[in-house]
């Protein structure tokens, strides 16, 4: 355990010190994470007015849905998007072997080495929306609801992690389809709203073949303390299901990985 | 003869082989079609919104709308800067500059073999679109459907320029995407892909009509959609900025190809 603690400290001091290199760069995606989020506040508030509510949402509780979004669209940029998008390099190059080869988990190695900075900042963003929201709505954070919502968040993010690892691992047979994270994206970004927003039928679209709704309306009604218990269960099931069905494919996968030009 | 460095002969062959080559990668553009399914998503949002009385668009016209703009985002889409990066710094461009051809006819040429690739794929997303929705189903006329080909291919060309300048800028920065994501984000909320120009207040909707975004998608999707919709205006200022960024493009253009010595300097 200590030994994969070194290593990824070893990952993302190197990661960070070769996006130092492109200064200019750094300014132009901390300029493009706030600019974003701006664009979406707007967008939002087109939906809102004296009365009006989206879904059954207020305006402060859409603003908690919109900050988890932003959480998790930082966790994308940060870490999903530079280490899962490289895999497809790694199989049409051949360099997959050298990572076969180390004495570490290959899982690990694919889906940690490096990271982007720009997405924490995202992270932050979005943490801060959502506690401005809360804040707005009166929500008193307790020790139990913070350590509640926490939990959320962390199944959130490894029912994300996992959709992002199962589309990538396909590319060990299909080069091409790595485009399919493209889509992926598309769809989650319905999850900057409530999920009650939505007609019925893509409300069971969301919550179990593709489980945005856990990604930001479920964090967010724990936080406004009305999330019913079988829903939490739930979440914790799909994450758990999602997570062993990505370690599950890519030992598959790599069962029939032959190397380069296969 | 030939115009602008083309004539049919040069014209058919680079058609024909960009077609014959984004064919080979028609699983990938299945794909990218598919990621294109933003504005039903925002439709399903919008229709059962309270919001919904201020679009100005009632009944079929916003599943129309929506649907219109998924089309005009499918045939209008551009990519250039990502390939031209790739080619810069690659040196492949270089064979590219001492042909008799100026370069950015080739980009074109493969953005619009990947528009024929693409267009099974976009007419199937809109049968299955009109299975769920029968109601909003249209045919639009003759003339309205010839009108919204020629927005949309104006579209496709001040996108394509605002990226050539963009592009042009790799000669003096290896890094010119990270412009582009700074381009598209204005470009995504303002252009009409997520919601109608007319959801946004007045003093948006004025300043925001001084900008390129409206003409991309918001305007063409309303040609193809039969709304009423002023059609002399909008196609002056889609030409109007197909005029004013032309000459800018061709002058950074050569500006940089001066500065320019290829891989390595």
């Amino acid at each position: 355990m200590g030994r994969y603690w070194r290593t990824l400290r070893r990952f993302w001091g190197t990661a960070l010190a070769t996006q130092l290199e492109y200064q200019l760069n750094v300014v132009v995606e901390l300029l493009a994470v706030v600019l974003s989020l701006g664009g979406s506040l707007l967008l939002l508030s087109l939906f809102f007015g004296p009365g009006r509510e989206l879904g059954g949402w207020n305006w402060n509780q859409a603003l908690i849905v919109q900050g988890f979004y932003t959480v998790f669209d930082g966790m994308t940029t940060a870490w999903l998007r530079p280490n899962l998008g490289a895999i497809v390099t790694y199989v049409r190059e051949g360099t997959l072997d050298f990572v076969l080869l180390k004495p570490i988990d290959s899982q690990f190695w694919v889906s940690l080495r490096t990271f982007a900075p720009a997405g924490l900042s995202e992270v932050v963003l979005g943490l801060g929306l959502a506690g401005w929201g809360a804040h707005q709505s009166g929500v008193v954070l307790t020790p139990p609801l913070l350590v509640a919502v926490l939990l959320m968040l962390m199944v959130a993010a490894v029912i994300l992690y996992s959709l992002w690892f199962l589309i990538a691992a396909t590319s060990i047979w299909f080069v091409k389809t790595w485009n399919a994270t493209e889509v992926l994206r598309a769809v989650l970004a319905s999850g900057r709203y409530p999920l009650e927003a939505y007609p019925a039928s893509l409300r069971l679209l969301f919550t179990l073949v593709v489980p945005v709704a856990f990604l930001t309306t479920v964090p967010a009604e724990v936080l406004l303390g009305r999330a019913s218990l079988p829903l939490l269960a739930l979440g914790f099931v799909l994450a758990g299901g999602f997570f062993a069905a990505a370690r599950g494919f890519w030992l598959f996968a790599l069962r029939h990985y032959t190397s380069a030009s296969s | 003869m030939r115009i602008f460095g083309l004539n049919r002969r040069i014209v058919r062959a680079l058609l024909g082989s960009q077609y014959a080559h984004m064919l080979e990668y028609r699983a990938e553009i299945a794909l990218w079609a598919l990621s294109g399914v933003l504005p039903f998503i925002m439709l399903s949002l919008w229709s059962g919104s309270d919001a919904r009385a201020q679009l100005g668009l009632d009944g079929v016209a916003l599943d129309r709308y929506f649907l219109s703009a998924f089309l005009v985002r499918q045939f209008s889409v551009v990519w250039m800067v990502y390939a031209f990066e790739e080619d810069a710094l690659l040196g492949r461009l270089s064979p590219y500059l001492l042909q008799p051809l100026h370069p950015l006819w080739r980009y074109v040429a493969s953005h619009l073999g990947e528009q024929l690739t693409r267009l099974p794929f976009a007419a199937g997303i809109a049968g299955v679109f009109f299975l769920i929705q029968p109601q909003a189903f249209w045919i639009p006329s003759l003339g309205g459907f010839l009108l919204a080909w020629i927005a949309t291919w104006m579209a496709f060309a001040i996108a394509f320029l605002l990226q050539s300048l963009i592009a042009s800028l790799c000669f003096w920065s290896e890094k010119a995407t990270a412009l582009e994501r700074l381009l598209f984000l204005p470009f995504l909320f303002f252009s009409g892909l997520l919601a109608p120009l007319t959801a946004f207040p007045p003093a948006v909707q004025d300043w925001v009509r001084w900008t390129p975004f409206p003409y991309l998608i918001d305007f063409p999707a309303r040609v193809l959609s039969g709304d009423a919709v002023n059609l002399a205006a909008g196609f002056g200022a889609q030409l109007a900025w197909v005029l004013l960024l032309l000459p800018l493009v061709l002058l950074l253009w050569r500006a940089g190809v001066r500065r320019y010595s290829a891989m390595g300097a």
